[in-house]
């Protein structure tokens, strides 16, 4: 059924809403730009005047040409580290490479020589996971120096720090998922483990470098003099030693040669949806700038977001006179059948049983779910806690937590509280989690908090006979509204990999199209739901 | 007149031949070699023989075997085209004793033209004037030396039996004239077995004007001159006719002397009388000389027939036939004006090397002839003469056929070789030609500007890049989220990398930076512009892509996977040039040689190539005999690694 749209693109409103939202893009527009120029123009021409390839280029040479490239925490460590880890030091994203979908990770040598910061960690185990849960073959760009020193407490020794990348390559490698590496320059200490433990390794001539221990500490260690490149270059690898098994001349050779090495996986995509022929939707995407109120305290109807997503602007609504306040119903995006859950206010008991019917109907029919989120919480009040609302709301958190479909969040506006667990949040392990400009994310809206401190506050003064004046309170909970204003905001939240990244509305079809399609790269196996609180 | 004829060459001739053949009613039979098995010629004919080998004297030289093609087929005539058996008057006999007829002149004919000298003398006594000059038997070097004193420097010396500029050597000085006579003797031995040269003046402004006769035997007519200045190291590249700035009283002059010419040796069929013309003052009805004469149809006979509106073709089977002359000399008149451009697989930057390669596209335009006999697919092969096509155009006065031919040569589309394209339409755009200053030296003294290759348009580049690129299609081709990849792409001209960076932002948009410049390649509708610019016709083909602007640019996409084979062979390896046959090998393994020294001499067309030692140093092993046909870059001699011979 087709969606008829209310938006009036000549109204005021409409290009108020635009401009609020490109002012919201520029900001982001602006960081990304900072994260993909890397460690800056000098170190940039250093880099370029060894012969090498910048990461970005590296990329875009690995990829099929032309081939779309979904980047992973675009601006990840944002504003941390005193700005010295731009892009987290290392791009990840999922690219077509001799016609497979990959994921590719990327060391940034221009940001402290590839240095593993904390972030960095962080983002190179997301790209892990999301290939280990998506079955992509992993294709790592390695020039990268190791941990870095001076953050070794936050990246060497925890579970999820970096030991888990080689621990996560062997387990991939155990699944069938192919590892392959490329050493385009140093690949020290720890690093020289991602080259040997990955399946295929490629190592550039004169260029790339495999040692646990470099010249500078071989000479401490047992006064040996020796160079990088007889202690670990690719000759002495690809021919002495075996670490390495192609040797390359230069980089667009060992793209090639890694080209051609996922030519020869021989792996195809599992059968998992039905696929329609793909249709653009009958509204344009771009109008969705002006049809989302800038202001995210305005109410709109999700409906307008589902028309400019979908194939066609088709949308079979499931039980649509029934806990309105939670959108369901069928689609297609790009030709991907999805069932799509989606807020159009606060979630009331209705509203959550209803999402998890429409959760276990998808499950059943193996059906990716996408969650378009925007939530201010679960209703609260006597009536809706006497009622059960926890049970019922539970009911929906134990759907979406324990569905075996591929799971897509988006995050176009508020998410706020247990709003965030019901609708797939971060911690649901949706396969990806992308989030608009103008979105915001906390335990509860900021004036709320305030307002929860401030009345604590206002009840201790009071019971102590004193009094609060409406000034002094105002100024007790700017603090705390300033703190959430800006730990909600996406670049914050963007920067800590609490997402996947930010994106641009009008690529909201796009992004979740790329998404899908990497996502059914597994197989989608059987549901088993826990128990459900009657 | 016969019912069936059998055509005794290949390519564009034979496929020429045949058209009028059917045309008349005739029925055609095809010869070919290994090589030949799919040419269009064996396409365009009613049956077709296979006759031997690739090389020419396994098959298209196997008069024997061709003989014996027509008896078994039934063809009554045999056209031999032109080259191969076309003047060999063995063969002519031999086609009389099998009781066939041969489309052209007589055994004794040929013969009595074969040998220049002796056609000299008998030009001379049937009152044609010929040049001065030594045409004597004593082949001594004193001998010669001093006749060539006799005559005057500049000399040439040429071939007795030669022709097309093989065993041919200008001398300038005396002091060269030993080591010109001992490398043309040489040239000439290897290529006809006969060592034996002439000796003639060198007219310093020549003009080659030849003309056009057509004789039943007894008597015949000529069909005006055709202008044949415009040459390259002797090789026609541009005829016309008629000739710029003849006179009547000097075209009557060279008609009359060249059908005393054709009638003093009982000519039958087509023939060209060739004359050298000073050109230094103007054309004057004493300043022509009897070169020789070819006794058979000219590679440049089609602007005669577009002047005169002959079908030469058809004459000579007429005559052959039996028929009387066509027509008598007051019927045939000058229309207009023609020029006829031979399309060579030729490396012109590398001098004119000889090219081969796959035609992945061949396309003339519409309005003008095209005689070819190679489609697209079709392959130009080592083993015979590189010519793609003959480009005839025709016009009411010589400037409107000149920019006819030019806007032909700009339309012609060729790829999967290299070609003289761009030379010929610098040629047909080049200035003193259009006054019509023609001379034999116009190529090689305006060498440099007429193979200079013109600058790469940006546009063009661009196109190239985003043609080898092979960017998908699809909705969400480019995409990113936030800024637009740079996928980096070299493509080489000749000797020259182009470095090619392509932002690819969106499916219909992608901007191509190029050093020095950035394109913007925009998709409207299904076509590209590039800078606003409509794209021009593209071929891409492996490793390769050719845009059709400015005669055609094409690229070799440098495929970083091929580099790893191509590094490390250094200067110790000696690659064939070019596709050819090693005619010697003068070094053995185990040998020192010094950077160089020669070892090998290649046979290419109608060139000899010596490979030198690149370097100092010891053959480790000769990879090729002598005889061995082999490929452009295949490996002939392989010195050993300086790190060898130090341990």
């Amino acid at each position: 059924m087709k969606l008829q749209s209310q938006a009036l693109p000549s109204s005021a409103q409409f290009q108020q809403n635009r401009t609020g939202h490109l002012e919201a893009l520029r900001i982001v527009q602006e960081a990304a730009e900072m994260a993909a120029a890397g460690g800056g123009q000098k170190s940039r021409d250093r880099h370029l005047s060894r012969g090498k390839m910048l990461p970005r280029e590296r990329v875009a040479n690995l990829l099929d040409p032309g081939a779309p490239f979904l980047e992973i925490g675009a601006t990840a460590a944002h504003g941390l580290y005193d700005g010295a880890a731009p892009c987290a030091g290392v791009i990840a994203g999922i690219g077509r490479v001799s016609g497979h979908e990959c994921m590719i990770l990327c060391n940034d040598a221009t940001v402290k020589g590839g240095t593993y910061y904390p972030m960095t960690v962080k983002k190179h185990l997301r790209a892990q996971e999301i290939a280990e849960a998506n079955n992509l073959p992993c294709i790592y760009l390695v020039d990268s120096g190791g941990a870095n020193l001076p953050q070794q407490d936050e990246v060497f020794p925890d579970r999820d720090h970096f030991g888990r990348i080689f621990f996560n390559q062997a387990n991939m490698s155990a699944k069938g998922i192919p590892q392959i590496a490329v050493v385009m320059g140093s690949c020290t200490a720890g690093g020289a483990y991602v080259p040997a433990m990955s399946d295929v390794t490629i190592i550039v001539k004169e260029q790339g470098t495999i040692f646990l221990a470099g010249p500078p500490l071989v000479k401490a260690a047992t006064g040996e003099v020796v160079s990088a490149e007889d202690l670990g270059g690719g000759d002495v690898h690809t021919r002495l030693s075996g670490v390495a098994d192609y040797l390359a001349e230069d980089d667009a050779h060992a793209l090639a040669l890694a080209r051609r090495a996922v030519s020869h996986l021989n792996r195809r995509k599992p059968e998992t949806v039905d696929w329609a022929s793909p249709e653009e939707p009958a509204y344009d995407p771009d109008e969705i700038l002006g049809v989302v109120p800038a202001d995210l305290r305005t109410p709109y109807d999700i409906r307008e977001v589902i028309a400019r997503v979908v194939d066609g602007s088709r949308f079979d609504e499931f039980k649509p006179r029934f806990g309105e306040t939670l959108v369901t119903g069928f689609a297609h995006v790009r030709g991907c059948p999805v069932g799509i859950v989606a807020n159009n206010g606060v979630l009331f008991s209705e509203a959550a049983v209803k999402g998890a019917h429409f959760v276990e109907l998808c499950s059943q029919r193996r059906i990716p779910l996408v969650f378009l989120q925007n939530i201010t919480g679960f209703m609260v009040g006597r009536k809706y806690e006497n009622e059960g609302i926890a049970r019922h709301g539970a009911k929906m958190v134990t759907a979406v937590a324990t569905t075996s479909v591929p799971k897509i969040t988006m995050l176009v506006g508020g998410s706020f509280g247990a709003g965030n667990y019901g609708m797939a949040g971060r911690a649901y392990s949706p396969r990806f989690l992308w989030t608009w400009p103008n979105s915001r994310i906390s335990v509860m809206g900021g004036e709320q908090a305030a307002g929860v401190l401030a009345t604590v506050k206002r009840d201790g003064i009071e019971r102590a006979g004193g009094e609060w004046s409406a000034e002094d309170e105002a100024e007790f909970k700017r603090p705390t509204i300033e703190m959430f204003e800006e730990q909600s905001h996406p670049l914050y939240a963007s920067a800590r990999l609490w997402d996947d990244g930010i994106i641009d509305p009008r690529k909201t079809r796009d992004v979740l199209g790329l998404s899908l399609s990497a996502a059914l790269n597994a197989p989608i196996p059987e549901t088993r739901f826990g128990v459900f609180r009657m | 007149m016969f019912d069936k004829i059998l055509i005794a060459n290949r390519g564009e001739i034979a496929c020429r031949v045949m058209e009028t053949a059917r045309a008349m009613g005739l029925r055609t039979v095809a010869v070919y070699s290994d090589a030949d098995r799919d040419a269009r010629h064996v396409a365009l004919a009613d049956e077709a023989v296979h006759i031997g080998g690739p090389a020419p004297a396994d098959s298209y030289l196997r008069g024997d075997t061709i003989i014996r093609a027509a008896l078994q087929t039934g063809a009554a005539a045999i056209h031999p085209g032109y080259g191969f058996l076309s003047e060999n008057p063995d063969f002519v006999d031999a086609i009389d004793a099998a009781g066939l007829t041969f489309i052209g002149p007589s055994a004794d004919a040929i013969r009595k033209m074969g040998l220049k000298d002796a056609a000299k003398a008998l030009m001379d006594k049937a009152g044609v004037p010929v040049v001065p000059g030594y045409h004597g038997a004593n082949q001594d070097p004193e001998h010669l030396s001093g006749a060539a004193d006799a005559i005057g420097y500049p000399v040439l010396i040429k071939a007795v039996a030669g022709g097309g500029g093989k065993g041919m050597r200008l001398v300038e000085r005396p002091a060269d004239f030993a080591d010109a006579l001992t490398s043309a003797m040489g040239e000439a031995r290897t290529a006809f077995g006969n060592p034996d040269v002439l000796i003639e003046k060198y007219i310093q402004q020549p003009r080659h004007i030849e003309v056009q006769v057509f004789g039943d035997g007894e008597r015949a007519v000529h069909l005006f001159e055709r202008d044949c200045s415009l040459q390259r190291r002797h090789q026609k590249v541009i005829e016309e006719a008629p000739a710029p700035g003849m006179t009547g009283e000097m075209r009557a002059a060279m008609g009359a002397a060249a059908v005393r010419a054709a009638e003093a040796i009982g000519y039958k069929g087509a023939g060209t009388v060739e004359f050298i013309v000073d050109g230094s003052d103007g054309l004057r009805a004493d300043g022509f000389w009897f070169m020789e004469m070819n006794t058979r149809l000219q590679v440049e006979h089609p602007v005669t027939e577009a002047i005169t509106g002959v079908d030469l073709v058809e004459w000579q089977i007429r005559v052959a036939s039996g028929e009387p002359l066509p027509a008598a000399q007051r019927d045939l008149a000058i229309t207009g004006h023609a020029f006829e451009a031979r399309l060579y697989a030729e490396d012109v930057p590398a001098g004119f090397l000889p090219a081969t390669g796959t035609l992945s596209h061949l396309a003339f335009p519409a309005d003008a002839r095209a005689d070819s006999g190679v489609r697209t697919g079709d392959a130009i092969s080592p083993f015979y003469d590189p010519m793609i096509a003959k480009l005839i155009v025709h016009g009411p006065t010589r400037a409107v056929a000149l920019r006819k031919l030019a806007r032909a040569l700009r339309g012609t589309r060729v790829a999967g070789t290299v070609t003289n394209l761009a030379f010929l339409g610098a040629l047909a755009d080049h200035a003193g030609f259009a006054t019509g200053e023609v001379d034999t030296g116009l190529i090689a003294r305006d060498l440099d500007a007429l193979t200079a290759q013109p600058a790469l348009r940006p546009e063009t580049v661009a196109q190239a890049a985003l043609e080898a690129a092979g960017i998908g299609a699809g909705p969400l081709t480019g995409f990113t989220l936030w800024q637009p990849l740079n996928r980096a792409l070299v493509l080489r001209q000749g000797e020259e990398d182009l470095p090619v960076t392509l932002r690819v932002q969106g499916p219909d948009r992608v901007e191509i930076v190029l050093s020095g410049a950035t394109v913007l390649a925009e998709r409207r509708g299904q076509a590209w512009v590039f800078d606003g610019k409509p794209a021009a016709t593209a071929q891409v083909e492996p490793g390769r892509v050719t845009v059709f602007a400015d005669y055609g640019r094409s690229f070799d996409i440098i495929d970083p996977l091929a580099r790893a084979a191509a590094a490390g062979m250094g200067d110790a390896v000696t690659l064939a040039p070019m596709p050819g046959r090693v005619v010697s090998v003068h070094v053995a393994a185990g040998q020192t040689v010094a950077a160089g020294d020669r070892l090998a001499v290649l046979e290419a067309m109608k060139m000899e190539h010596t490979m030198l030692a690149a370097r100092d140093g010891v053959i480790a092993e000769v990879l090729v005999g002598e005889g061995d046909q082999v490929e452009a870059g295949a490996p002939l001699i392989r010195l050993e690694d300086a790190m060898e011979e130090t341990a």
